[in-house]
């Protein structure tokens, strides 16, 4: 911390900034950078040999991780494409009427709606496998009501639906924050730019899609990089309803529970730090092309149209 | 021209919108409540029906209580996010502070780097974190948890504190230094008491993942001394698949604390969010 000229050093910043600079970078930072450089050695009788790249060839070519690594790549993009199509469009059909102005009991449908996103993924996952289950039978007598009873199959436990039904329920638990975040940039849309436009005769529907649509994107835009973010980052509603092996036969394995897998073993493999940190490091690469992709593409385009 | 008032077709369309999803958003938590309340038969019997005279029961939580050991897991939840958040709002405001207030060589550099935290999950680093507490022989202790969630919530806290800090009128900081206070005293003394609001909202925020945290109790401190709530009832759910009762008795435990507190401080959270503090 260099002081500006002719002045003493001004020791209180380096006391201000000390404590949070270095336990962020204690704990985070460097196991951070740790963790990539792990990913480029292995175990070797006892030693940590440098190996380069092989960690990451051996995770892309070799049967016994890759058929894992692409099926936990393969769903999680699945995860996260559905909580895009499904979350975005629930936030913005919530957050519409809630904006409205003299709206009454909007303070209570904002509380009540957001409640589910303050729960522990271990109530949210055993909740909705209860609810689900063939065995208490909520949800088949809910659809015997609306009369469609047939429909109705353990979702959570056939290859083909529990993916999807998985994404449904952390959809339903995180829908409270594309909603706010929506809700927020519609209630600071200037007065001027409604009036204006319905004295242009844009009113209704119309005024939502050509007026406040294109004013609310960079809301939406910040939504789709944490929810992309959240995403590739998830591990625990997963583990909590279907345990670490992901079942049935590793159709909800995403990447949060292949890392977990692979870096602490589960039943007859012994865990492997090296590979775990592959696969973190992968998550991380992930992670970052996302973010560059949001900061420089999406963020310098929309900017035009903020205020 | 006045601004169109919401006609009345319109008004019902909202609320029955609105009505419609907060009954999908609350349906879970309401059914597993009500039937926690009630006795093993009434639960397959009758799931969507409140408990009656007849069928009310608190086995369930007999179970739960006489079984478990959550009151201590309870405890060290309790500890751990306390203790996290105690360090996260000091040392957060601090740099904040230093961030917002003065300018010196380095500064937006130091804001970016610390900025990083954001986006970039901690969770990446587990396996040299794991290696890291392994070494200093932490593994299984609360200061484990603790390090590791104070490191989480820095940055955040840290990115919202410093926007709200550059709000604090210069004015009474410079009438401060010219009565000769350090600048420690005007931190502590005068901008301190002003971001308080502001402290609330970073708090709730930094609450929430903490409490409901099941990747790192996982894994720093799975012993029987140092489980967290939020892992014991991810254990205890486990061992009783087959106990409806016990269950259902478990979550409802786990499910109030959250929502009362919740409750108490929505609004707290809602302005937080609202007033554009995640930019």
């Amino acid at each position: 911390m260099a002081a500006a000229p002719k002045r003493p050093f001004r020791w209180h910043i380096g006391v201000f900034l000390a404590p949070a600079v270095l336990v962020y970078t204690a704990i985070m930072i460097l196991p951070l950078a740790g963790t990539l450089q792990l990913s480029l050695f292995r175990n070797i009788n006892q030693s940590q040999v440098f190996v380069g790249l092989e960690n990451f060839r051996m995770l892309f070519g070799d049967p016994n991780w890759s058929v894992n690594f692409w099926n936990a790549l393969r769903n999680n993009v699945w995860f996260f494409i559905i909580h895009m199509l499904v979350q975005n469009p629930i936030g913005v059909l919530l957050a519409a009427p809630l904006s409205s102005p003299r709206l009454r009991f909007s303070a209570f449908y904002r509380t009540a709606i957001f409640v589910p996103t303050i729960l522990s993924f271990v109530i949210v996952g055993f909740a909705w496998k209860l609810i689900l289950s063939p065995l208490w039978g909520v949800a088949p007598h809910m659809l015997d009501l609306v009369g469609l009873k047939s429909l109705f199959t353990p979702w959570l436990g056939k290859e083909q639906y529990a993916l999807t039904a998985l994404s449904l329920i952390s959809v339903w638990q995180f829908v409270g924050i594309p909603m706010m975040l929506i809700y927020a940039a519609l209630l600071s849309i200037p007065d001027e730019v409604i009036e204006a436009a319905e004295c242009d005769g844009i009113t209704g529907m119309a005024q939502f899609w050509k007026i406040k649509l294109p004013l609310i994107l960079p809301s939406i835009g910040i939504i789709s990089i944490l929810t992309f973010v959240g995403n590739f980052n998830a591990f625990d509603l997963i583990y909590t309803a279907q345990g670490a092996l992901a079942g049935p036969n590793y159709s909800t394995d995403i990447l949060g529970t292949f890392l977990y897998r692979a870096f602490f073993g589960f039943q007859l493999q012994v865990g492997d730090p090296n590979m775990g940190a592959a696969i973190a490091t992968m998550m991380f690469l992930i992670i970052l092309g996302g973010v560059c992709v949001y900061l420089f593409l999406v963020q310098t385009r929309l900017r035009r149209y903020q205020f | 021209m006045s601004r169109a008032t919401a006609s009345l077709p319109r008004t019902i369309g909202a609320h029955a919108i609105l009505l419609t999803y907060t009954a999908i958003a609350l349906f879970p938590v309401i059914i597993v409540i009500i039937n926690s309340f009630k006795s093993r038969a009434a639960i397959f019997g009758a799931p969507l029906t409140p408990p009656t005279p007849k069928t009310f029961d608190l086995i369930g939580y007999t179970t739960v209580i006489g079984q478990g050991d959550f009151i201590h897991y309870f405890q060290n939840s309790l500890v751990v996010t306390v203790a996290s958040l105690f360090f996260v709002l000091l040392f957060g405001a601090m740099a904040a502070f230093a961030l917002s207030e003065y300018r010196f060589r380095g500064n937006s550099l130091m804001g970016l780097y610390l900025a990083l935290g954001i986006m970039i999950p901690i969770r990446l680093g587990t396996v040299a974190i794991l290696q890291l507490m392994v070494a200093s022989g932490l593994v299984n202790t609360l200061t484990a948890l603790i390090l590791v969630y104070t490191a989480q919530g820095l940055p955040l806290a840290i990115f919202i504190l410093s926007e709200f800090m550059k709000q604090v009128s210069d004015d009474l900081k410079n009438a401060g230094r010219i009565d000769g206070l350090s600048e420690y005293t005007i931190f502590f003394r005068l901008v301190l008491p002003l971001v308080r609001p502001s402290m609330a909202t970073v708090a709730v925020f930094t609450m929430i993942p903490i409490w409901n945290d099941l990747w790192f109790p996982l894994i720093l401190a799975p012993s029987e001394q140092t489980k967290t709530v939020t892992l014991g009832a991810q254990l205890f759910l486990g061992q009783f698949v087959t106990n409806w009762n016990a269950i259902l008795a478990a979550l409802s435990l786990a499910i109030m604390p959250v929502l009362i507190l919740y409750v108490i401080f929505s609004r707290q959270l809602i302005r937080g969010i609202t007033s554009g503090a995640v930019k």
